[in-house]
Order: structure tokens, then C-alpha cells, then sequence
């Protein structure tokens, strides 16, 4: 247990270095794609939290992030910008002079998020699996919806921009791995090992005496809170924000990362959510026009989600255990990989 | 209001609700036999406008034949669907058939942008269709009388075949208990096959009845009613096919009844469905005919 917690404190060291490596190295292009790996991290942990360790199949994760994005720009934006940002119809006035700092904007993005999430968690969770999918996805629907109509609120259709870009590399992939590291403990708990026990049989779990609703609650909260939290640092990140960026789409996305990752792991969210990243930004050569010089290859809009959701099909179909599974890698699995090649070496060269 | 303006949104709703209660009918036979919610059938429903929009334009065929080819092509398209994305899944977690439900959704709508195209077309609408008729100065066009009138008999076809047939007393028996229809010799997968092919074909009449009432067609036109009409099947008792019409007609009556009374809310009229949908799950888990049934440990 030591030497983990030692090479848990190098790795994370090793991390900041990189980190530092990659701000200064990266082009803002690719350094905008690593940060929103980071927040698709945050993203995807939340709902492999609620989705993969508790079993409730939520697709309301677009809503809570519009109401961190919307929260967080809100509380950060100066008064000027509000004024110039709504111009159809004044601010009301009780939001109009506030600008908080960033931390505490993304703190308050969590919280309402998360006191969101609890009222809708009330009626909702007492729902069970597809009932639970089509109501909490209603929800999210209900959210964006609201958020287009409160026009003094949030700008209606409009949205909101010249949000403050406070989101840079050290936010991001701070925020997201002090996530890491809460979900690792979480998991650990005695509070994990009660929502494994709900994801593998209710029944069973009440019977052994777990208050069922309470911990769904949690689980589901927190899971919601850390929506909110990555979805206002995406509005940081991107500037501007309005209701139709929050549609099912976004969901998808997310689940896209969970599933890939394996349902239950967190190294395997990790990994899956910087490799679609990735691959949702170098796809976008399939919808735009490529001009080799000597061939134009006319570009297909839509492809890029073709690809997608055929990934994903294919991987419920063909492999449903995702990248991990609901393993995880850790230290005692990477020596043990060490060890194993290292043998395979060494009788390579006995023989 | 006066009394002219109420049956002139009467008739609007009763045309609405009843193609919210056409789909609703192919979410809740598939729910009933395999516990599934059929995500990709909101794109069966848009596949059928589209077929029926090409027979007609690219291939210049008469209304009536382009209708029967495209009920026809997703009919079958509604059972490649089971074929590819839901039968290899059969004994696998139910999240993972959502997933794939999911999938498949996402899926057709972005098939259909790259085949279709992402620009909205019209919908021809044949001459018979477009005869506006005054009634006590109400006007109406005649397709919000066809529409009605043609549920009504898709729908007395189906109570026929599932009450009144072998195959459909299969389709109950399945959707009652799975395994003891397997065990008394049902060749269930055909079964499914054909519920999933009654369903699609539904969805296709309820798709081209759609483009007809409302001739604006993008591959992605399939979201939003195939939400709302699982929604109405829900509310009507997942399951119950009568429960469905009377979710549909509802969920029709309800959405254009806000826009009238209460313009103001008129916003949030997408919302409605899903509020409604929250309060009946609160109240009346079961739906409003459908039975409760207690869970088994």
C-alpha cells in the first residue's frame, strides 16, 4: 500500500509536469482538444458514476450541463457584457451587477446542478430502466426548453456570449483530476460498494438492510453536480452558449465515452474520453471538402456521426465489456504486466 | 374563443393525436413482446416519409402506388432493424439493448443526412389531400379528414389480427410470458419479426400521413414525434394498444389545446408531453389502461 501511495504522488507530479509540457507545447488548436478531453473526463466519470457503478440508466446529462454552463457564465460574466448580451430584453436586475471569480462560479455550478438534480431526483428515481431512460431524458428536454423560454434569464434562443475564457489547461485538467481521485475514493468506500451492490440486485442490496433510495440519491446527485461542474467549464472554453448545444446529441456523446470505456472503470473512462475527443475533432474531415491539391474529395456531412453511432453499435454488439470492462488499471496490474514480459524476454534468451 | 375558432383547433388536435396514436401503436406492441423501447422507431417513421417522397418525385409513380411501395420498403427496412441490432442482443442486459436502441437511432437520422441530405424538402401533396373544405366557417384541409379516418381503419386491421389470429394470439402469448410461449413450441423470433414488421409498416402510413399534414421533411423529423409517441403509449399503459390511441389522441389534444388557451405558453409546448409524461409515471405508473402488476423477487 506504500509504494502505491508513493507512485500515486510521482504519477500525479509526473502529470503536472506534462501538463506543464504540453501548454507550452501544444498549438491552441490541439491545446483546446486536450482541454476539452479534460472536461469530457468530468463529463463521462458523472455518468459512468450514476450509469455504470449504480445501474440507473440516466440520458439526462445534457440538461445538468446547460444548467452548470448557464450557471457558471452567468455568475463570471461582467456587468457590461450582460447589458451588451441582452439586448432583446433586459437582465433581471438581481443577476445583472453579480461577477464572481472562477472557482466559486464552478463551485456554484456543481451545487445547482446537484440541487437540480435532487429535485428531479425525488419523483424520478422511484422509476425503474427504460422508465427511468425516457423520464430522465424528458427532464433534460424540459430543462432546455425552459432555459429557451426564460428570456431575462438566459438570453432565450439567443444564449449567452462573451463568457469569460477562465477555463485554461490548469482548470480543466485539474478539475477533472481531483474528479479522478474523488471517484477512486468514492469507489472505494463503503458507499461504492453499496451502489455495485444496487447495480447487481436491488432486491438483494435491500434486503441486506442498504437504504436503496438514499444512496440511488446520492449517486445520482453527484453524478449530476459533476455535469454542472464540467458544463460550465465547457462555456468557459468555448465562450458562447445557447440551449440547442445542450441537445440529446450531447448525451449521446457521453454515453458514447462511458460505453467505449466500459461501464463500472474509471481508467477506462479516462482513456475513452480523450480518444473520442480526439477522434470527434479529427473526423470532422470527413464533413468538410478535402483538397489534396491534384483530387478534391467532396466531404459528406454526417459521416462523422455515421462513424460514431456505428462505433457504438458495434461495441453493444460485438463487446459489450467496452475498452475495460469494469476493470481498472492499477499498479499491482502494470508489474504484473512488467514482470510477465520480462519473463517472456528472459526465456526468449535462455532458449 | 369563439365557438368556430375551438372546433377548427378540435379538428387540428384529433388529426394531430391521431398520428401521435398510429406511431404509438408500433412503440408499445415492440415494448410489449421484448421490454424494449424501440429508440429507432422515430426513424422507421421518417425512412417511410422519405421512401414515399422519392417513389413520388425521383421515380414520378402515382400517389397511391408510391404509398404502398414505401409501407412496403419499411416494412422491411422495420425488421433488417431487429435483424441487426436487437436479436444478437436477446439475452443480454437491458442496458445494453437500449444502448443499442440508441445506437441504431443515431445511427438511421445520420444515415439518412448523408443519403438524404441535411436541407429540408416538400412533401408533394397529391390533389386529393389539398381540397380545402368550409364546414360552418371552419376550414379544412382534407387530409386532417383523411388522416383520422385512415387510423382508424389501420387500427381496427390490427385489433383484428392480434384478437382474431393464430399469429396474433402468438403475439400475446409471447408478450404475456416469453419463455412459456417458447416452451409451448411459438417460434418466438418469428413472432417478434412480425411484430416489428406490423409496427414499421404503421410507422410508415403514420410517416407519410405526417409528410402530407406537415410536408417539410429533414432525416432528423423522426426525433421529436417518436419521443412524444412513446410518451403517449406510456401514458396510455405501455403494452395496451387501445392505451396507446387513447396516449396519442391525448397527448394531441393536450399540446394544441395549450397553444389555443394559453398562447403565452405557447414555448413550451414541446414540454407538455414530457410533463404530462413525469405526472402520469408519478400517479399512474401502469399508465392510464394498463394494470399493475406486482414485481416478482
Amino acid at each position: 500500500m506504500k509504494r502505491n501511495n508513493k507512485l500515486n504522488i510521482i504519477a500525479i507530479l509526473a502529470f503536472i509536469a506534462t501538463l506543464f509540457i504540453l501548454n507550452v507545447t501544444l498549438d491552441p488548436y490541439r491545446l483546446r482538444i486536450f482541454n476539452l478531453a479534460g472536461i469530457y473526463v468530468i463529463l463521462g466519470l458523472g455518468l459512468n458514476l450514476v450509469n455504470g457503478f449504480t445501474g440507473l440508466f440516466s440520458l439526462g446529462h445534457a440538461g445538468f450541463m446547460a444548467i452548470g454552463a448557464y450557471t457558471g457564465a452567468l455568475l463570471t460574466m461582467s456587468p457590461e457584457t450582460k447589458e451588451m448580451t441582452f439586448f432583446l430584453e433586459p437582465i433581471t436586475p438581481i443577476l445583472a451587477n453579480i461577477q464572481l471569480p472562477f472557482p466559486i462560479a464552478l463551485v456554484a455550478a456543481g451545487l445547482v446542478a446537484g440541487a437540480i438534480g435532487f429535485l428531479i431526483g425525488a419523483p424520478v428515481l422511484r422509476l425503474k430502466d427504460d422508465y427511468l431512460a425516457i423520464a430522465t431524458l424528458g427532464f433534460s428536454e424540459i430543462i432546455r426548453i425552459v432555459l429557451t423560454n426564460m428570456q431575462t434569464i438566459t438570453n432565450g434562443a439567443l444564449g449567452l456570449k462573451g463568457i469569460p475564457g477562465n477555463a485554461n489547461i490548469w482548470w480543466i485538467w485539474g478539475v477533472s483530476l481531483a474528479v479522478v481521485v474523488f471517484m477512486v475514493l468514492l469507489i472505494k468506500s463503503s458507499y461504492g460498494k453499496v451502489f455495485k451492490a444496487i447495480r447487481e440486485d436491488e432486491i438483494a442490496a435491500e434486503a441486506m438492510g442498504v437504504n436503496i433510495f438514499k444512496h440511488k440519491m446520492m449517486s445520482f446527485v453527484i453524478g449530476c453536480a459533476l455535469a454542472g461542474v464540467g458544463g460550465a467549464l465547457l462555456g468557459s472554453l468555448i465562450g458562447a452558449i445557447n440551449p440547442l448545444l445542450f441537445r440529446f446529441l450531447f448525451t449521446f456523446n457521453v454515453l458514447l465515452i462511458v460505453v467505449l470505456g466500459g461501464m463500472g472503470s474509471i481508467t477506462g473512462t479516462v482513456l475513452s474520453a480523450v480518444v473520442v475527443t480526439v477522434m470527434i475533432e479529427y473526423l470532422r474531415v470527413l464533413d468538410i471538402e478535402m483538397n489534396l491539391g491534384f483530387i478534391r474529395i467532396p466531404g459528406v456531412p454526417g459521416l462523422r456521426m455515421v462513424v460514431f453511432s456505428l462505433i457504438l453499435l458495434i461495441v453493444i454488439l460485438f463487446y459489450q465489456r467496452g475498452i475495460m470492462g469494469s476493470n481498472e488499471i492499477t499498479w499491482e496490474k502494470l508489474f504484473d504486466f512488467k514482470n510477465r514480459i520480462a519473463k517472456k524476454i528472459t526465456r526468449r534468451k535462455s532458449s | 374563443m369563439t365557438f368556430t375558432t375551438f372546433m377548427q383547433h378540435l379538428v387540428n388536435s384529433i388529426s394531430l393525436g391521431s398520428l401521435y396514436a398510429l406511431i404509438a401503436v408500433g412503440y408499445t406492441m415492440v415494448y410489449g413482446i421484448l421490454r424494449l423501447i424501440n429508440f429507432a422507431h422515430g426513424e422507421v417513421f421518417m425512412f417511410g416519409s422519405y421512401m414515399a417522397f422519392f417513389a413520388m418525385t425521383t421515380f414520378g409513380m402515382p400517389w397511391y402506388i408510391a404509398f404502398i411501395i414505401a409501407i412496403i420498403l419499411t416494412c422491411i427496412f422495420g425488421m433488417l432493424i431487429e435483424k441487426a441490432a436487437y436479436k444478437p442482443l436477446r439475452d443480454a442486459p437491458r442496458i445494453s439493448i437500449m444502448i443499442s436502441a440508441i445506437a441504431a437511432s443515431f445511427l438511421i437520422s445520420n444515415l439518412g443526412i448523408v443519403f438524404f441530405g441535411g436541407i429540408p424538402v416538400t412533401f408533394p401533396r397529391p390533389d386529393i389531400f389539398d381540397i380545402r373544405i368550409v364546414i360552418g366557417g371552419v376550414s379544412i384541409i382534407s387530409v386532417s379528414l383523411f388522416i383520422p379516418v385512415i387510423t382508424a381503419v389501420a387500427l381496427v386491421i390490427l385489433l383484428y389480427i392480434v384478437n382474431h389470429t393464430k399469429t396474433g394470439t402468438a403475439m400475446r402469448a409471447v408478450s404475456k410470458d416469453y419463455e412459456a410461449a417458447r416452451l409451448m413450441g411459438i417460434d418466438v423470433n418469428r413472432i417478434i419479426t412480425f411484430t416489428f414488421a406490423i409496427g414499421s409498416s404503421l410507422a410508415a402510413v403514420g410517416g407519410i400521413m405526417w409528410a402530407l399534414r406537415f410536408p417539410a421533411l429533414i432525416p432528423f423529423m423522426g426525433i421529436m414525434p417518436g419521443l412524444k409517441c412513446f410518451i403517449a403509449a406510456v401514458i396510455g399503459g405501455i403494452g395496451n394498444i387501445k392505451g396507446a390511441v387513447l396516449g396519442g389522441l391525448i397527448l394531441g389534444f393536450g399540446e394544441i389545446m395549450i397553444v389555443a388557451f394559453l398562447p403565452e405558453l405557447s414555448g413550451y409546448r414541446d414540454a407538455f408531453a414530457f410533463i404530462f409524461l413525469i405526472v402520469i409515471l408519478l400517479f399512474k405508473p401502469a399508465g392510464l389502461l394498463g394494470k399493475n402488476i406486482a414485481e416478482k423477487v
